[in-house]
């Protein structure tokens, strides 16, 4: 009996449930995309998949497209959401909590509909849909994403480094560039990769608001892995698409030795 | 107005809070060239504002503030001549020691040379060489305060401002850091305006202490002066133990309290005043004597001096000075000392502290030279005054709420008329739960008068009542304030008007 309970009272027994579940689906999954990108249609291995990504040019075309898209999306969140973000952080600010609230509240339905909704809306006020509405739907989507780690950060920041720095000689706009900037980094990395890496694969918000005119990425690899006689080179797409990934998240890692920005 | 001596003159500055409270009450305040003054006093008596208003950092709502003669009341703190080290050192974590300290200078564009060459003087100066390339978050506290330092005393300010700069320091680091501080405001020559609680480092570091409570300065003085002449019962509540006794002045140079008659020096108190005595536990000379003749002597005792045994050091002063006995209730060791509350005759309690241990149960005798018997006014007698107004229903209303009173009271007063109301510091009761009394409220500040406490009640409507009790009452408590009906004297205000016309 007792062994019994040292077992269940055991972290390592509670773990294995969440083990089990990364390996089916998350690792898994990671090594079929691997192996039906280094295979023929029949399971041979192959290169030539590879081969195939780099001499067409119209998914290069679109690779970089989706890549300009993402990174247009991240500095328009940024722009926008670093002073929203420095507003509600300031000490005199009466509402933070409301206005982190209508920040957010978009996101209490799925994105999809969220999506949706915007269509019908741009019908409404006779707008076109296209690159424009397209920009609009991600920034919309993902501008929360942006803004709370970036809150987070500079709320926590402790105010009297601002005054430290009005105090040395530095101006609200010196102190803002020479400490406040720097120091709520850890926040804008986490904004930045949590916006850029979710846009860079999006594909059905492009759809909805471009009517399918604009093709994404990632509206790309939907359509070889349904595919199935071109399963092998979308799983190829899928892994450059994965390394830009684990790229951009590096990039957001190697910088968090100070506070991080925490994500939603 | 390079002829003004004062660097920095505040004048009756007032700082009002969006909550109405008042941080800083009139403030008035000068200062030096070089002086080295600490605004002294509890969490919340408005120094840490007092400091923020000068740095900049807080704009008063009303007054001014002068820097060398010129107003800056509202000027922006990276524009005022100051420096200031912070609470809790406010380093940059994201530039090392060297970039910290060259901070204000990078910002005033000097040429890098000069930079590096000041940097390394003030780091030396607050014995920091070495740690230049160091991150600010791999320091201990101590070295980052010295940190905070140089980055302060770099820039050359003629005003150096610290808030609390060692409150977050162990206690054999403060004393260091102390001896430090003194140092280097001898070396720099420039204004220190040192904000602390902790009354011993305002003694031993200022050349002028600066009591603050509730937002007032209490009395500005040498630290000498502060420890030996308090003027109220504030400070002398707050600066090191004091006995404060409820007594009277007879006459000029003469007091009465404890049932006795002593001798003092101070004047000016009137005939027959009541006023507050204060006497130093260290003050106080103190002998054993045998149990049966302290209770049998007369009470006054002055000619014997003869009568002190138990003295074998010789002591205790001989001659004329008044002696008082009374039974030690407890005696704890102090290190250096023995303190002992002895209590003597009417109740009075006395600390005491002498080298010697008395047990308790001892009979002991009690003398104090007249030199060291200060005497002060007292701010509040015996009465609570309150504005009130008569209603129909033959109630008073007054502190926010409406209170029965004995018709003879309010005889010939008409409602609605304006009148002041008498309550004795003595009668209000005090409960402990809040719903027994009319009022509710929280002890805000104690005062143990010898023979009882003073405390003030601080209602939730934000009225200050003063109120007399033998309870034991903690700071913060929440109380009910009753007040029995007998116990309300009202005063029509027309008649007092009248009768000073």
């Amino acid at each position: 009996m007792s062994k019994v309970i040292q077992i269940f009272s055991s972290r390592r027994t509670w773990a294995w449930p969440y083990i089990l579940f990364m390996l089916l689906f998350v690792v898994l999954p990671l090594i079929l995309v691997g192996v039906y990108a280094f295979t023929d249609i029949d399971g041979h291995f192959t290169v030539r998949n590879f081969a195939k990504f780099f001499s067409h040019s119209e998914a290069i075309q679109t690779f970089l497209y989706s890549v300009m898209i993402a990174v247009f999306n991240t500095a328009i969140c940024l722009l926008i959401g670093y002073p929203a973000a420095y507003i509600m952080a300031q000490e005199d600010f009466k509402t933070p909590k409301v206005m982190a609230m209508l920040f957010i509240l978009p996101m209490w339905i799925n994105f999809l509909l969220r999506t949706v909704a915007t269509v019908e809306l741009f019908n409404m006020l006779g707008l076109p849909l296209g690159e424009g509405a397209l920009l609009f739907g991600l920034c919309y989507d993902y501008l929360p994403f942006m803004i709370y780690p970036i809150y987070n950060t500079l709320q926590k920041m402790d105010n009297s480094l601002v005054e430290a720095a009005q105090d040395l000689g530095a101006s609200r706009w010196q102190s803002f560039w020479k400490v406040i900037v720097p120091l709520s980094m850890p926040g804008v990395y986490s904004g930045v990769v949590m916006v850029f890496m979710p846009t860079v694969s999006t594909f059905a918000i492009a759809e909805l608001l471009t009517h399918n005119n604009i093709k994404l990425f990632g509206s790309l690899i939907q359509d070889y892995i349904t595919t199935t006689d071109l399963l092998n080179y979308g799983a190829v797409l899928s892994l450059v698409l994965l390394i830009i990934i684990a790229l951009t998240s590096f990039f957001g890692d190697n910088n968090d030795d100070g506070e991080k920005g925490g994500m939603i | 107005m390079s002829k003004n001596p004062f660097i920095i003159e505040v004048n009756h500055v007032f700082k009002q809070f969006e909550d109405g409270k008042f941080a800083l009450n009139d403030v008035s305040l000068q200062v030096k060239k070089g002086e080295f003054v600490t605004i002294l006093g509890p969490s919340g008596c408005g120094k840490t504002t007092l400091l923020r208003c000068i740095a900049g950092f807080q704009v008063a709502s009303s007054g001014d503030i002068l820097l060398k003669g010129e107003d800056v009341t509202k000027t922006p703190p990276y524009k005022r001549p100051v420096n200031t080290v912070f609470q809790k050192y406010a380093l940059f974590p994201h530039l090392n020691v060297f970039n910290n300290v060259a901070f204000g200078l990078k910002l005033k564009k000097e040429d890098p040379e000069t930079i590096k060459k000041k940097v390394r003087k003030a780091l030396k100066m607050a014995n920091m060489t070495g740690y230049e390339e160091r991150k600010v978050d791999t320091l201990s506290g101590g070295q980052q305060q010295r940190v905070a330092i140089a980055r302060a005393i770099v820039n050359e300010p003629e005003v150096l401002l610290l808030d609390e700069p060692l409150s977050a320091l162990d206690l054999k680091m403060r004393h260091d850091m102390q001896i430090e501080l003194k140092e280097l405001h001898e070396k720099l020559g420039i204004t220190f305006i040192y904000v602390t609680h902790d009354q011993e480092e305002a003694l031993t570091l200022s050349d002028r202490v600066v009591v603050m409570n509730e937002g007032k300065i209490q009395q500005i003085g040498t630290p000498t002066d502060i420890y030996n002449e308090p003027q109220n019962c504030f400070v002398a509540d707050f600066i090191g133990e004091s006995n404060i006794l409820s007594g009277t002045m007879i006459k000029d140079k003469k007091v009465e309290f404890c049932g006795q008659v002593f001798d003092c020096i101070d004047t000016g108190f009137g005939e027959n005043n009541p006023v507050d005595v204060v006497i130093r536990p260290e003050d106080i000379y103190i002998w054993k004597v045998e149990s049966q003749k302290s209770k049998d002597r007369p009470a006054d005792s002055k000619t014997d001096s003869q009568n002190i045994e138990d003295d074998p050091e010789d002591r205790v002063p001989k001659g004329k000075f008044t002696k008082w006995y009374g039974e030690v209730q407890s005696c704890i060791f102090k290190g250096v000392h023995y303190e002992m509350r002895v209590l003597a005759a009417d109740n009075y309690e006395f600390l005491i502290q002498d080298y010697h241990e008395y047990l308790p149960g001892t009979e002991v005798g009690m003398l104090v030279r007249p030199e060291d018997i200060q005497i002060m006014k007292k701010e509040h007698y015996i009465y609570n005054y309150f504005e009130g107004e008569v209603l129909k229903n033959g109630k008073v209303r007054f502190i926010g709420a409406e209170w029965e009173v004995q018709p003879k009271q309010i005889e010939g007063l008409e409602p609605g008329e304006k009148v002041q109301v008498k309550v004795p510091f003595r009668s209000i009761d005090l409960q402990d739960y809040e719903e027994e009394g009319k009022l509710s409220g929280e002890v805000h500040f104690i005062l143990y008068k010898g023979n009882h406490y003073q405390l003030t009640i601080r209602t939730d409507e934000g009225y200050d009542l003063y109120v007399n009790t033998n309870d034991v009452w903690d700071d913060g408590d929440r109380v009910g304030v009753v007040i029995p009906k007998d116990k309300i004297l009202v005063e029509s205000r027309k008649s007092k008007v009248e009768s000073h016309e």
